[in-house]
């Protein structure tokens, strides 16, 4: 069964043979304004972000998307660094993240005794509660410290030869951004892909248990194949989470306008640059300009996530519908 | 003979194998764990000094000056949080009675649902340029108000969500039979599900409270700042989100204690309120069963 069980209010049989007393009908009128109300918030947000950011999008065009310039003397604005910096972080987030997470969704459904799943579960569940600010903070004082001293040294020893880590290791920059925002998504990608993993019926692990399979082999071969557009689905869902995270990302990144091939340097993304520029912004065309920033970055994320909720969808009325 | 040997040694691999992938999602576990108490940790260390008696009942001293506390930016905060409470959730329990009672079918349900799951994840930042493009530009300033309702707009979602999920979980039978005495569908829903869900329902609304209560982004330039006593919300108010991100960017040593101290705070106060949540909802659900 793909769809709910109506409630008794949706039987419409049974209200066609009464007129609804008065309370019933405010109750509902009520009720679907409320739900109209939400429809309308994300209308609103589209169409204000567009017509704030009209100066600037009539000013420069589609150049906008692809000009490197961020010049608020000259009042030159090009969202491709801030759109590059966004993009790479997250991806190189994502590609940190996934593995793990995966892996922590097997331990916790798969393999951790049962006194062991809810510590370990609440564990995960307070690294996503805390808070954004605080990744920051940590990532500033703590974490770019050490990446300094250590790891980017290492890699530049190591592997100076590549383009991808040149430069002076300052423990600010992209790939601490990367690093903190895979830790920040991993709770998100680990606790749709447990929920996932646990829509895998029982007598399909089971059967391939019962053929001799080991632990390895049923999640490789039944439950990974049987939950995959629902694992796409959590990725999504992280990359959607972390293209728009703001404030660790601000602390660690540098707030460079410019791109580089180098993993060491400082950056940009869009989120950083709000919030770095936007109060202090004067002139109409700059704040303009921030705004539209604000509608692309709006856009990317909600068709990601978007995506990710249908992969979600798909994977659950696929489980439903078959049978047990 | 040799076809056994053979089976054996491919046995012994797949066990290798077997153990070695569980031994690397158990690591990647403990991986997980390891920033949640390292970061912990550290909190605890830094601002735990930084907490005296002057941070929770002092203002801010001017930059540089040793002293003082944050006593205003702690009142804003729970102002703040109070304030989009109060018009957040609202919004977001009469929208999720909605899908659960009479959208689970309907199409403004499906779009609704949809919507209000990619809006909890959205993000926060962007809420922020809206409130600030719809309030705090036509009203001419920055307004502890402003703030409060970019809070709210972040909450809505959340809530939404969690109702009808909680809504949900009652049986029809139960609704049927409060018709079947006569009693009116809204007197069902209020009087009945909602007793009957109450613990979801908070559970749902904590969660919602603990999510805002750490947004630093969408404050920035709508509640902004405010070194001083203010209660009034046409104004600029004072956070500790704020506060923090202003003071540990800082030179300042002394700041950035404090910086530290409102860290811990701000920390505390989201993983207990979560922790809370987590407790009400586990005891319903033992009194369900």
């Amino acid at each position: 069964m793909a769809e709910p069980s109506p409630a008794p209010a949706e039987n419409r049989r049974a209200s066609r043979k009464a007129p609804a007393p008065w309370g019933d009908i405010v109750f509902k009128g009520s009720t679907t304004a409320f739900a109209f109300l939400v429809l309308a918030l994300i209308g609103t947000i589209c169409v204000v972000l567009y017509s704030k950011g009209h100066l600037a999008i009539s000013t420069f065009g589609f150049k906008f998307l692809w000009n490197t310039a961020w010049d608020p003397v000259r009042e030159d604005f090009g969202a491709l660094p801030s759109i590059f910096g966004t993009v790479v972080s997250s991806l190189l987030a994502i590609l940190i993240a996934t593995p793990i997470s995966i892996g922590i969704a097997v331990f916790l459904t798969e393999m951790a005794p049962p006194w062991l799943q809810k510590p370990v579960g609440l564990g995960v569940e307070m690294l996503a509660a805390v808070p954004s600010i605080i990744y920051g903070m940590w990532g500033l004082f703590i974490f770019a410290p050490i990446m300094a001293r250590t790891v980017q040294p290492w890699l530049k020893s190591t592997l100076g030869f590549l383009p991808l880590f040149q430069g002076i290791p300052m423990g600010i920059g992209m790939l601490t951004a990367a690093i903190i925002l895979a830790i920040m998504i991993i709770p998100f990608i680990a606790s749709v892909s447990r929920d996932v993993f646990s829509l895998v019926p029982a007598m399909a692990k089971e059967s391939a248990y019962g053929l001799g399979a080991t632990t390895w082999e049923v999640i490789r071969g039944v439950v990974i194949p049987h939950t995959r557009s629902g694992l796409v689905g959590a990725v999504f869902l992280g990359l959607g989470r972390a293209l728009g995270e703001t404030m660790a990302v601000t602390f660690v990144i540098g707030n460079a306008h410019r791109i580089s091939a180098s993993l060491l340097n400082p950056s940009n993304t869009i989120a950083s640059t709000l919030a770095n520029e936007f109060s202090e912004a004067t002139s109409p065309l700059y704040i303009s300009s921030l705004i539209e920033l604000g509608l692309i970055l709006f856009l990317i994320t909600t068709t990601i996530l978007a995506l990710a909720k249908f992969m979600l969808w798909r994977i659950e009325a696929q489980v439903k519908g078959a049978p047990r | 003979m040799s076809a056994g040997k053979i089976s054996g040694g491919r046995y012994m691999r797949r066990k290798a194998v077997n153990v070695a992938m569980l031994v690397l999602s158990g690591a990647s576990a403990a991986f997980g764990l390891f920033w949640l108490f390292w970061i912990l940790g550290i909190l605890i260390l830094r601002g735990a000094p930084a907490l005296n008696w002057a941070f929770f009942t002092q203002l801010p001293t001017p930059p540089g000056m040793a002293g003082g506390g944050l006593a205003n930016a702690i009142v804003g905060t729970l102002m703040l949080t109070v304030l989009a409470t109060a018009m957040g959730v609202p919004v977001g329990l009469m929208a999720g009675t909605y899908l659960a009672e009479f959208g689970r079918q309907t199409a403004l349900g499906r779009v609704v649902r949809f919507v209000a799951d990619v809006m909890t994840s959205a993000p926060s930042i962007v809420i922020g340029v809206f409130v600030y493009a719809v309030l705090v530009q036509p009203m001419r300033g920055f307004s502890g108000f402003a703030g409060a309702v970019a809070l709210a707009v972040i909450m809505i979602p959340v809530v939404v969500r969690t109702t009808e999920e909680m809504l949900k979980l009652v049986p029809n039978s139960l609704r049927e039979s409060a018709l079947a005495l006569g009693a009116p569908y809204w007197k069902v829903v209020f009087r009945i599900c909602y007793r009957r869900v109450f613990g979801g329902l908070t559970t749902g609304i904590l969660l919602a409270i603990a999510r805002v209560s750490g947004e630093t982004a969408p404050l920035l330039f709508t509640s902004l700042n405010n070194p001083y006593w203010n209660f009034d919300f046409t104004k600029p108010m004072g956070t500790l989100n704020v506060t923090l991100f202003n003071y540990a960017m800082s030179p300042y040593d002394d700041w950035r204690s404090k910086a530290w101290g409102a860290a811990l705070l701000i920390t505390l106060g989201v993983l207990c309120t979560t922790v809370i949540a987590r407790l009400v909802v586990s005891r319903t659900q033992i009194g369900r069963s």
